[in-house]
């Protein structure tokens, strides 16, 4: 296992146990939503593209569980794990990716496009490396506003080597904006190994170039996200400005739903599924605290089975958007009011 | 009426609407230091802080972060230095602000401008003077403005600025030391509007931007031939505000479209197919459009003035569609 370069002060431990356990939970509830997500749209009752977040579940919860729902984030193409820690509702979130009219974005997004502001999940996004800037304009907001909100933009290895990263960086850094970069290094932007595509070591080194801190934790590990997260948080909140927090994973599923998946083999997937599962390793550590045991674990699946089965069940009772339906929702103001915008 | 100049213009629009409105803010290349290229920025720093702010060369920041400063409320008003730069963007413009509203099934608003100077001046080259509204035309999701005078100028500014979507402001470098009249105070113009600058009989010419006073020019030319031309002013090129359009060739049976940028897939042909296809009947001719040829804009005066539309561009257009010889 890669070891952390920095040691962040133990505030997982300052947690109360139900605290500790929802961590947990949320990896549970995570999993099931995508291993259901899969089964979905193998057997044709998801259509488009679907980009599992499964065995990176570690990282959205244990940035997550710093956050208010008045903190923001903008996710990836791989955006469940965020939307759902973030406290989004799971029915209208499966309803989206069925593409219903009860879907969060009415059917118009789908699983790349999926959004709730209600909770300050700023969209999933279809272009790589496309949420830099929108979490930097947040941060600009929090600042304009004199506001305490944080912006967490969550991107990819692969999003590291995109153009909109360095301008960001810069911006932020020099302007003390609350945000923080977090990276999920999963080792491969689609097919592309790190080990080719990196310039750098590690992505976080390339903070330096920036002039703000950048540290990378083992980010199946939820207690070492959890902990780097919330220093580097709470120091974006006092206006101490950017960082970069590179959380080292695995992306035991292919790039999509369907990737024959021929640039690795089935041996380091593996292994990493033997050795490396967030859950598994997390869970072990609780039930090694006797904070959790076998009961806990299996009581969580119920619980998320339970809630997933509603929202497929939401799903698929709810209505189609009517094709006119397309029309709406591209400007503030309605097709009926101003019929020449919609031309 | 006082009389003002088109850049102070914009600064009264800005001032105004960074009082009434205290998450206006607004930030771009040189702006604090130099007061804007064409001083259109200056004074607004004593005023308001850091609520105006200078930003690294970072196009894609500057209109991307625009978007999440819009989404999580505030009014921010990007400029672009030059409306050339938009292409180093234009992935935030066109993939991020024009879509979210629409993706996310209208989750949120998205009040946001992105000033953009655009035109051919003083040789700039081909590089700092497009016409770049027709890189625009094709992306829904966007409300593209073009004033034409420093009143026009004011009044969309305040107008796009209180728009809770993404307005994309055009304004022609030459304008910017213009001066003309301006009314006293608050007052709004309302984007989706055009105006007729000119009321004639005999010709429609569809316009904006600097356009509009080539066409005012040509207009007074061809008066002395007897031939009297209608000028609509587009003001808003998208949405556009086609009944007025229309309105006036069913009356003129005659249309010429003018405008700087390149005549090629431009917003002349768009104009053109609207016309053909809702007041084919009423037609006496085919429509004409004016514009630059189809190549950069070059650098050398005889280059630059041969690639241009000029006024006996437009006259030649509108003797054509009356059938008369130049």
């Amino acid at each position: 296992m890669p070891s952390r370069i920095k040691e962040f002060p133990n505030r997982f431990a300052e947690l109360p146990a139900s605290d500790k356990v929802g961590l947990l939970r949320t990896m549970v509830r995570i999993r099931a939503f995508e291993t259901r997500a899969e089964m979905l749209f193998m057997n044709k009752k998801i259509p488009g593209f679907v980009h599992l977040y499964i065995g990176e579940e570690a990282i959205a919860t244990g940035v997550m569980a710093n956050l208010r729902k008045d903190d923001w984030i903008t996710s990836t193409h791989r955006g469940h794990g965020h939307v759902l820690a973030k406290g989004a509702d799971t029915k209208r979130m499966m309803a989206e990716l069925f593409g219903k009219k009860t879907g969060f974005c009415k059917g118009k997004g789908g699983s790349m496009h999926i959004a709730d502001f209600s909770v300050g999940m700023l969209g999933a996004n279809g272009v790589v490396g496309g949420g830099y800037n929108i979490a930097v304009g947040a941060g600009m907001s929090a600042q304009i506003k004199k506001t305490d909100q944080v912006a967490v933009c969550f991107f990819g290895d692969g999003a590291s080597n995109r153009g909109t990263f360095h301008e960001a960086l810069n911006l932020a850094s020099i302007w003390k904006l609350p945000v923080l970069f977090v990276n999920e290094n999963n080792r491969y932007a689609s097919t592309t190994p790190t080990g080719y595509h990196l310039s750098s070591a590690r992505v976080a080194d390339r903070a330096k170039g920036y002039g703000i801190e950048g540290y990378t934790v083992d980010g199946n590990n939820v207690v070492e996200v959890y902990d780097a997260a919330t220093t580097l948080i709470e120091n974006a909140r006092k206006g101490k400005g950017p960082a970069i927090l590179e959380c080292l994973t695995y992306r035991i599923k292919g790039h999509y739903v369907g990737d024959p998946e021929k640039y690795r083999t089935r041996e380091e997937v593996q292994a990493q599924q033997r050795e490396n599962d967030p859950i598994e390793r997390y869970f072990a550590f609780l039930a090694g605290k006797k904070a959790a045991d076998e009961a806990t674990l299996s009581a969580l699946r119920a619980e998320a089975e339970r809630e997933i089965d509603e929202a497929v069940a939401f799903a698929e009772s709810s209505p189609l958007p009517d094709p006119e339906d397309a029309l709406d929702d591209l400007f503030s103001f309605s097709p009926s009011e101003f019929p020449e915008a919609v031309r | 009426m006082r009389t003002i100049t088109f850049s102070d213009a914009t600064l009264e629009a800005m001032k105004e609407e960074m009082r009434r409105d205290p998450t206006v803010f607004v930030y771009g290349e040189d702006i604090v230091r130099q007061g804007g290229i064409f001083g259109q920025f200056k004074g607004l720093p004593e005023e308001f802080g850091d609520r105006i702010r200078d930003v690294p060369i970072s196009e894609t920041a500057i209109i991307g972060a625009a978007l999440g400063a819009a989404l999580t409320g505030t009014r921010p008003v990007a400029d672009m230095h030059f409306a050339d730069f938009i292409s180093v963007a234009y992935d935030e413009l066109v993939n991020q602000i024009a879509k979210n509203r629409y993706m996310f099934g209208g989750q949120a608003n998205i009040p946001l401008v992105v000033r953009a100077p655009d035109g051919i001046i003083n040789q700039a080259a081909a590089q700092h003077s497009q016409s770049v509204e027709g890189w625009l035309m094709n992306v829904p999701g966007l409300i593209l403005v073009a004033p034409s005078s420093p009143a026009t100028a004011k009044g969309l500014l305040k107008s796009s600025i209180r728009q809770n979507d993404p307005v994309i402001f055009f304004e022609h470098k030459v304008l910017y030391p213009q001066k003309g009249p301006v009314p006293e105070g608050e007052y709004l113009t309302p984007l989706g509007k055009a105006e007729i600058r000119r009321p004639g009989t005999d010709v429609t010419v569809v316009t904006y931007s600097l356009m509009v006073q080539k066409c005012e020019e040509a207009a007074k030319a061809l008066e002395a031939k007897g031939i009297s031309v209608e000028i609509v002013d587009l003001l808003t090129l998208k949405p556009m505000d086609t009944a007025t359009i229309l309105d006036s060739v069913r009356k003129t049976h005659r249309c010429v479209v003018v405008h700087e940028g390149v005549v090629n897939g431009g917003l002349g042909a768009e104009i053109a197919a609207r016309v053909q296809a809702e007041a084919f009947y009423h037609l006496d001719a085919p429509v004409l459009r004016v514009g630059a040829k189809d190549v950069p804009i070059p650098f050398s005066p005889p280059l630059e003035k041969y690639v241009a539309a000029n006024l006996s561009d437009i006259e030649r257009a509108v003797l054509r569609v009356l059938h008369r010889e130049a």
